[in-house]
């Protein structure tokens, strides 16, 4: 064993090396092709060494020849894809997840793929075993390689997988009138369907924005309103009142923006009082016992008012 | 055997690839030791014996001490004094190498004086600003402080730069470093490509550096090391659905003694019938990111892992995880588990135990026992026996934590499934960050409270991958902040999880800061609203604060020229006060 792990080392110091130059080399290489027909989100950039978002190996690997990827996936497609899955995150057939697979990670041109293909391999966790393919030839796994490599360049921040296709989600299961009952008993003291909210979801289009803003408060950048701004009293030891916008407060010091646009700062003490009113104080107050079944039948409820 | 190790060292370096390629399974490369030249410096210095005493002059480990406690018995900064505290020095840290992308910056301390250049990548990685994300040691008039890629050396009187080491990454992720560690005259740091790497304290030099982690397989290491006697303790992190490990290395020669993984790896291994499957296990994380505690007498190390992967679609590995956000009991010489206690057990919100444990030798109904605390990321206390690991009191201190259905018979919280991430959303306290993070808490004997942040917010978490194989690493979700109620301080009764003073922030305050307590009664932290705040660690009344910006590191203190000092960064820049 050892012995055989001192002659791959040559062989591998000597990829890595390539690669390593390869990769040091000139100017930044395009992105890949994308690994499919498959809709994908924005790769991130490949621009190789000296981009620090391109932090790890997979991602600073310089990509291959396309004609290459192509063959790659078509092999992949015909012999793996079952086991393996079609975005390799494993398969029906127990496959494991190839993305994260430190085999296929340290990887550089299918040397380390290569005996397993050709031998198969026991399955760790006692599933199926993979099926040696005895036949395959060496170009077949460099193309194979280049195209999981391919695959996995593709790959998004802290793990996370491939964008991969684009899946619709409903996220409106809640009980419309059920929502309706809630948003009367508790919200319509400050909102109301005819009023403030009228139109909201036509304002506010996705549901899953909607939800958020309404469970916020805050519709800013949503296509909702500008929240009405955190205003602050203080009254100092002689009565006198100071009023305006709350711009900061800490325990030693309050600053307000009053209506001449002025900031002034306020020294914090036993004798000067404090009142801050924030308009949102109601919605930290919801988030304290709303149940996710009320969540959803009030976001039910809000999604009909176009 | 070992001689022809050393000859393999550089190629192992070349070749990354060629670690993975050894075995058929996630796991750590086989490492190699680091030439064991010059070992001049092997004596003198700081003595590990010396962190054992109480915490005083020196600040030598991450924590101070190996209790956690992050309490020094100084006293001259005091409920008394502490109102006269003033700015002794401050200085801006450079990350100026004078070398390509980092050549253009320059200012701060020494402008780049005295560069010492390591590394393993071609230097093209841009530094940027440095940020001291963790402990500075404080050792006989000297600070050691570093930053990811970069080290240095400052001498304590007067905040001079004494020299620089930069490494030359090979990327990873940048998102912090915790710290040195120090054995004799020898510095140890963890780099983001995943080296150890031995300085020489005196001068900057490199003695070697090790490969730690499998860099191919998105390891990045970011744990201060933690020296106990001749065990350099290393951890690493990953966001990749790879096991988690601690590893000890020997101070000299950088040779690997041992290695714990905290996820099952092996058929048979303890654990293994919490996941669904070995590859599951072997997928599912249980990083090492922070420093733990250590206990003299039964010469355990207790340290917090991480939390289980992929981190928010638990469908793929369900079951407990052992031993994934846990504290676990290692055994320092062998490396092997004598108890663990998991604080969340199958986690699916990102919430590590990656928090500092804190030793305390205390008495629960008039009996004296030996306990270890902590304040967990998913907002709940523990108080357990540390030579058992059984509970002696679990209880909630996050004011909106939300996500559990109940208590267990052992006293871990009981996650209720309908707080996962769900597809129409599900509401969710805390967030992301949790009620606490990394930011060390800090333990009064003097009071008898664990000081921690509490940090109360909501997010709304959509499931947006619902594939039944589950997600990867932190993939698969949305997550939508809705509010937040105020953050607070707490001080809470390690007998009885309950608080003994809280002081809520005004709004906005709060955050991630860290903690430190002196036998001077004093509580120093930051308040989240650019304040350094000294409390009265006995009733949270607050006693002195400067507006330096918020800390990004736990305050510290050490005693120099008959002086104590205050020492805490804010980002690139180490702020020093003194009492004259």
């Amino acid at each position: 064993m050892r012995a055989r792990t001192t002659l791959a080392v040559t062989a591998l110091v000597l990829a890595a090396t390539i690669a390593a130059k390869l990769a040091a080399q000139g100017a930044p290489p395009p992105p890949p092709p994308p690994p499919g027909g498959a809709p994908q989100t924005p790769a991130p950039p490949q621009t190789g060494r000296g981009n620090p978002t391109a932090t790890f190996p997979a991602q600073q690997r310089p990509p291959a020849d396309p004609a290459l990827v192509t063959r790659g996936k078509n092999i992949f497609e015909i012999n793996c894809r079952a086991c393996h899955g079609g975005d390799l995150r494993g398969g029906d057939m127990g496959g494991p997840n190839l993305l994260r697979s430190p085999i296929v990670l340290g990887d550089q041109e299918g040397e380390l793929m290569e005996p397993i293909i050709r031998n198969g391999r026991p399955n760790s966790s006692g599933g199926t075993p993979m099926p040696p393919f005895p036949s395959v030839t060496a170009d077949d796994v460099k193309a194979l390689a280049a195209y999981i490599h391919s695959v996995a360049a593709t790959m998004r921040g802290q793990g996370s997988p491939p964008a991969g296709e684009a899946v619709t989600l409903n996220i409106v299961v809640g009980t419309a009138t059920a929502g309706q009952a809630y948003f009367a008993a508790n919200c319509a003291s400050c909102h109301s369907a005819t009023g403030d909210l009228k139109g909201i979801a036509a304002r506010i289009t996705d549901p899953m924005q909607l939800q958020n803003a309404w469970v916020s408060g805050n519709g800013r950048g949503a296509g909702g309103r500008t929240p009405t701004p955190v205003t602050v009293t203080v009254t100092m030891a002689n009565g006198q009142k100071a009023e305006g916008r709350l711009q900061r407060i800490d325990d030693f010091l309050v600053v307000l923006v009053p209506a001449d646009g002025r900031a002034r700062a306020y020294a914090r003490g036993p004798n000067v009082k404090v009142d801050v009113h924030d308009p949102l104080e109601p919605h930290i107050k919801l988030l304290a016992r709303l149940t996710d079944k009320d969540m959803h039948d009030v976001t039910a409820y809000l999604v009909t008012l176009k | 055997m070992s001689v022809k190790r050393l000859f393999l060292t550089t190629t192992l370096i070349l070749a990354p690839a060629m670690m993975a390629g050894q075995s058929q399974t996630p796991q750590a490369p086989k490492v190699t030791p680091g030439p064991a030249a010059n070992v001049d410096g092997a004596t003198g210095g700081l003595d590990p014996a010396s962190m054992l005493k109480p915490l005083a002059e020196n600040w030598p480990t991450y924590s101070g001490d190996y209790t956690g406690r992050r309490y020094s018995t100084l006293t001259q900064i005091n409920q008394q004094t502490v109102k006269n505290l003033t700015l002794a020095w401050r200085i801006q840290l450079s990350a100026a190498t004078g070398l390509g992308a980092n050549a253009g910056r320059t200012g701060g301390a020494g402008g780049g004086a005295n560069v010492i250049v390591g590394g393993e990548g071609t230097g093209e990685y841009p530094s940027g600003m440095p940020t001291i994300k963790g402990a500075v040691l404080a050792v006989d008039g000297v600070l050691y402080l570093s930053a990811p890629d970069h080290a240095w050396a400052i001498d304590a009187r007067d905040g001079r730069e004494l020299w620089h080491y930069y490494w030359k990454t090979r990327g990873g992720t940048h998102i912090g470093s915790r710290g040195m560690g120090m054995w004799h005259n020898y510095l140890y740091f963890e780099t983001p490509d995943n080296y150890l790497v031995s300085l020489d304290a005196r001068t900057g030099q490199e003695r070697w550096h090790v490969p730690i982690a499998d860099f191919d397989q998105q390891y990045f290491s970011t744990m201060a090391p933690v020296v106990i006697g001749n065990h350099v303790l290393v951890g690493t992190g990953n966001d990749l659905d790879m096991p988690g490990f601690l590893q000890s290395y020997d101070p000299i020669t950088g040779q690997r003694q041992w290695i714990f993984y905290t996820v099952p790896m092996n058929p048979g291994d303890p654990g293994l019938n919490t996941w669904p499957s070995l590859d599951a296990a072997r997928h599912g994380g249980g990083q090492v990111w922070i420093p733990g505690a250590y206990d003299p007498e039964t010469k355990l190390y207790i340290f917090g892992t991480g939390n289980p992967t992929p981190g928010y679609t638990g469908v793929g590995r369900r079951g407990d995880n052992l031993f994934t956000c846990a504290l676990v009991a290692l055994n320092v010489d062998t490396g092997k588990m004598a108890w663990y206690y998991q604080t969340s057990p199958h986690d699916t919100h990102d919430w590590d135990s990656a928090q500092t444990p804190v030793l305390i030798d205390g008495a629960i109904a008039g009996r004296p026992r030996k306990l270890v605390s902590t304040a967990s990321r998913n907002g709940y206390f523990f108080t357990l026996d540390r030579v058992t690991g059984e509970t002696v009191v679990t209880g909630k201190f996050g004011a909106t934590t939300n996500w559990a259905k109940g208590i267990r018979a052992n006293g871990a919280p009981d996650p209720d499934p309908a707080n996962e991430a769900t597809i129409p959303g599900s509401l969710v306290s805390p967030v992301e960050g949790g009620v606490t993070n990394w930011p060390p808490p800090a333990y009064s004997p003097d009071s008898g409270f664990f000081y921690t942040q509490e940090n109360n917010s909501y997010n709304i978490l959509y499931l947006t991958d619902p594939d039944p194989r589950g997600s990867m690493g932190l993939g698969g979700k949305t997550v939508a902040p809705v509010g937040a109620a105020p953050n607070a301080l707490q001080a809470i009764d390690y007998k009885t999880a309950k608080p003994g003073w809280r002081h809520e922030w005004p709004r906005g305050g709060g955050g991630s800061n860290g903690m430190l307590a002196t036998a001077g009664r004093v509580l120093f932290t930051g308040d989240g609203s650019g304040n350094l705040v000294a409390f009265d660690a006995m009733d949270g009344k607050m006693l002195w604060h400067s507006r330096i910006g918020n800390p990004s590191n736990g305050p510290q203190t050490f005693q120099l020229d008959g002086k104590q000092y205050l020492l805490v960064a804010t980002g690139d820049v180490l702020w020093s006060f003194v009492l004259y």
